[in-house]
């Protein structure tokens, strides 16, 4: 049977499993292409039987018992002289017909059930989850063996009394996938919509389970298979309906006689079996691909730097093209800087010289970074603006060499004291990274492993970079604790992450971030996931670390008031470029770019409420997505 | 002064917790707004502030514990599945996040007619009010055969903004709809519902994270805080002149786009501590 763990990995596949059409998917995959070709070949073959062999399945010319194979007989005949190809054809019905007809019966009553569990929850839940346990609790066998001892061994009857049992397995795969898409916002916005529950389940909910349910069918009808062809090999079923089954027990009797009668049934159950399994896991291989195509969201903001982007597939490339946003300029133009754009000073900390970072895609690279050069000096703030898409979360990765897989420099160079750290190997890096430049993530809960207490996970850093003892560790890390702000530093030091608010933990990642004294510090975001109160209180905290430690910060952000709040200096971001860069005051006063002046004119200070913000005459140049 | 289209009267909702004997969650404690017709108030809080609450109250989404809501002089809070459909004539909603709000499986076609043939239109009736609908949104005609993956957020957020007015609504719930976008994608949206409100007269609940948005937006502000509304008036009174102190917190604490006036604003926040 299948395990739990089965399900929940079918059932993750989901998501994706609702992202590409079913069909299309199929096909894409080799493996699953080739199995459902063969099997479909099969099944064409046992229901045109009567086409293919002129032999009677059930009699045969005694005279004629155990020959070999030959031109009349293809496969031989069996001790009672019926020919084995008809057989093995004929028996195939019954055999497959009892498998589809068990699948049939647990899929049916397993999906409605799941469905209307999943869906409404509650007592209705739980009732059939006492139900489905005890199901699963039932030997299975046994029930079969005294079905058969009661009713006669009927073989439709055993397997629609199987398919009852195997029920339960679908019940609990489908109301895991449904009680996690009931919750989606696109089943919310049926309901208002005025769609009935029946259309709901069958438009928006049944769509999502599909996949995950013929994967598991697949992978069941083996196990219906198997169970079937051993009670009759054992003799159980009735011995005058041809089956696989019944066909390896007489194999078994004439075993010395004649072996190779064994070998016809046996290779039959065992391709559609190798057929079945491999469909399952080429369907599920093909699923878990196109995961890659989903897109994450921030809270506040979506970003289409996909932090953890998926392997394959162009799709999970962090679209550069402008293509999510609906940015005006620049659709269909080169971005071209104005003078000054790539300035980097004198005695910068960091300086990233030329640097374009690309994904591979199709032949050679998708840049998603082109030729951005800027550099921080000590006790600077650098703000790295701009829209989704503009690249600047892929600099900010590629400057601690956190580029997501696939991503890499393409050109130009990263340099900290005369060092370039963009081509460093790992080892190096890891020295790096903490001591001299540390990093503040845009998901506080997310950076924090809850699995961990907060200390531990304060304290392992410190002790590994800077090779303190494992109480001086934690000394420091109480006290850099209190320095971020925390009112009970030994409370949250011994807190689980999901104890502490999203603004605490911003303040502990901080707390982790300037522990080790670093020159430079990139934060990502750093508030945007937090409510405006919290967010004043986290930019306060970073001005005074900043100033107490002089350290450089390079400020990844989407939003202009915190630019202006906390940087020194700003590099505007599009399409992968830097288009204008300056001191904050001049730029906010004197902007030169026009996609700066228009990203400043989109905001909502100074505009007379309820009156438009953007002129009407302005085009409307929103491309799709590639 | 025109009656109320809705009216929230000491609503109070509340969440059963997990656990054996533990008290449910109260989200909102006694609620009192009111919408009138073409109007949009805006609903102003934090996170855990209840704002989202109200709105997926007002859908028949969250629970109504005790209190009413009034649907031009009817009390919806306790319809039944079937009156709530019927409702969906009138109530419509667009969400936040437009990469979960529409169906991945789904063409924008399908999407928008699922409401329509839900009230008995027939599909060539159906396929031309779309393309109207996707005008009207400005989108091109041809997004009807594509699908949501295939447009940007600022596009998915026009589609969904076209299924709430596919059925002409006179209220829309709008939940955070613009703070998945970026700037000049918000700026259009908010363009575009202003422009809708003044061509059909529909009132909006428009719920927000972000004064500034809330400030643009709305005739009437509510500012809520933990399951109760701190102040309830004018936009420009509630904005410009915030009577309780921590709508004066919320103003102090956004950042200007300006560094020489957020210096000041940061001064007068810190002096206020």
């Amino acid at each position: 049977m299948s395990t739990v763990a089965d399900i929940r990995a079918i059932a993750n596949l989901t998501k994706a499993a609702i992202r590409q059409s079913l069909f299309s998917r199929i096909l894409g995959s080799p493996v699953a292409f080739v199995s459902l070709g063969s099997l479909l070949i099969l099944i064409a073959a046992i229901i045109a039987a009567p086409l293919l062999t002129p032999f009677d399945p059930n009699s045969g010319d005694i005279g004629q018992a155990l020959l070999g194979p030959g031109a009349d007989h293809w496969l031989g005949t069996d001790s009672s002289g019926r020919d084995v190809f008809a057989r093995i054809l004929y028996g195939g019905r019954n055999t497959l017909g009892g498998a589809a007809l068990a699948l049939a019966v647990a899929s049916i009553l397993g999906v409605t059930t799941g469905l209307i569990a999943g869906y409404h929850g509650g007592k209705v839940d739980t009732g059939l989850d006492w139900y489905t346990n005890l199901v699963i609790a039932v030997p299975h066998i046994m029930v079969l063996l005294a079905v058969r001892a009661a009713w006669g061994s009927n073989i439709w009857l055993i397997m629609t009394v199987f398919g009852v049992l195997m029920a339960p397995g679908y019940h609990r795969l489908v109301k895991g996938i449904v009680s996690g898409v009931r919750n989606e916002l696109y089943v919310d916005a049926a309901r208002v919509s005025g769609l009935s529950l029946p259309r709901i389940l069958g438009r928006h909910i049944l769509i999502a389970i599909r996949a995950p349910i013929i994967i598991f069918a697949a992978l069941s009808a083996v196990v219906v298979i198997g169970v079937q062809a051993g009670l009759d090999f054992l003799g159980l079923g009735d011995a005058t309906v041809p089956t696989w089954g019944t066909m390896l027990n007489e194999a078994m009797v004439n075993l010395y006689i004649a072996p190779g009668l064994m070998l016809w049934p046996g290779l039959a159950l065992g391709v559609v079996n190798a057929a079945l399994i491999l469909f399952g896991n080429g369907l599920r291989d093909a699923l878990e691909d196109s995961k890659s195509t989903k897109r994450p969201s921030r809270r506040r903001g979506i970003s289409a730097n996909a932090p953890k982007a998926g392997t394959s597939g162009s799709a999970a490339v962090p679209a550069a093209g402008g293509s999510d946003g609906d940015t005006r300029a620049g659709a269909g133009t080169a971005v071209v800087g104005v003078p000054g754009c790539g300035f980097i000073p004198d005695e910068a900390v960091l300086s990233v010289e030329n640097l374009n970072v690309g994904y591979p895609s199709g032949d050679g690279h998708k840049l998603v970074v082109k030729g951005v050069s800027f550099g921080v000096r000590r006790g600077e703030i650098l703000g790295l603006v701009g829209e989704s898409g503009s690249g600047k979360t892929q600099t900010a990765w590629a400057c601690l060499g956190l580029l997501p897989t696939g991503g890499q420099i393409v050109d130009g160079s990263i340099t900290m004291s005369g060092r370039d750290i963009g081509s460093v190997s790992a080892r190096e890096r890891r020295g790096i990274l903490g001591k001299k430049i540390a990093y503040v993530p845009q998901e506080p809960m997310s950076n924090l492993d809850p699995t961990f207490k907060i200390g531990y996970q304060l304290v392992e850093p410190l002790r590994r970079q800077l090779g303190l003892s494992k109480a001086e560790a934690q000394a420091k890390a109480l006290a850099m604790l209190a320095r971020v702000g925390i009112a009970n530093p030994e409370r949250t030091f011994d807190s689980y992450p999901h104890q502490i608010s999203g603004g605490m933990a911003q303040r502990v990642l901080i707390a982790g971030a300037v522990a080790c004294d670093p020159a430079v510090l990139i934060a990502d975001e750093p508030t945007t996931a937090l409510d405006v109160t919290v967010q004043a209180e986290v930019l306060d905290l970073l001005r005074e670390l900043q100033h107490e430690t002089g350290m450089a910060v390079i400020l990844v952000t989407h939003n202009f008031g915190v630019v202006a709040d906390l940087c020194d200096r700003v590099a505007v971001m599009q399409l992968g470029k830097i288009v204008e860069q300056d001191a904050v005051e001049a730029l906010f006063s004197n902007p030169h770019h026009p996609y700066t002046r228009m990203l400043l004119s989109s905001g909502l200070e100074d505009k007379k409420p309820r009156t438009r913000l953007l002129p009407a005459a302005t085009p409307v140049l929103e491309e799709t997505k590639p | 002064m025109s009656a109320p289209l809705l009216e929230i009267k000491d609503l109070v909702t509340e969440f059963p917790m997990k656990g054996w004997r533990r008290p449910p969650f109260r989200a909102l404690h006694s609620v009192n707004l009111d919408v009138k017709p073409g109007e949009t108030v805006g609903l102003v809080g934090e996170s855990g502030s209840g704002k989202t609450t109200i709105g997926r109250a007002v859908l028949g989404l969250a629970p109504v514990t005790s209190g009413s809501i009034n649907f031009d002089g009817q009390d919806i809070s306790r319809f039944g599945s079937r009156e709530r459909r019927s409702l969906s004539k009138d109530i419509q909603v667009v969400f936040q996040d437009p990469y979960t709000s529409l169906n991945p499986a789904m063409t924008i076609e399908d999407i928008l007619a699922e409401p329509l043939i839900v009230q008995g239109l027939d599909k060539r009736a159906a396929s031309d009010r779309i393309a109207r609908l996707l005008d009207r949104v400005q989108l091109p005609s041809d997004a009807a055969g594509r699908l949501p993956r295939e447009f940007s957020g600022g596009q998915r957020q026009r589609v969904a903004i076209a299924r709430a007015l596919a059925l002409e609504p006179r209220l829309i719930v709008c939940d955070e709809p613009v703070s998945a976008l970026d700037l000049s994608t918000q700026a259009r949206v908010l363009d575009l519902f202003l422009e809708i409100q003044e061509a059909t007269g529909v009132a909006y609940l428009f719920i927000s994270h972000d004064l500034a948005v809330v400030r643009h937006i709305s005739h009437r502000i509510a500012v809520l805080y933990h399951g109760e509304v701190l102040e309830f008036g004018d936009a420009e009174a509630v904005s410009e002149n915030p009577q309780s102190p921590y709508t004066q917190r919320l103003l102090l604490a956004s950042p200007v786009a300006d560094p020489v006036r957020q210096r000041q604003r940061r001064q007068a926040r810190l002096a206020a501590l």
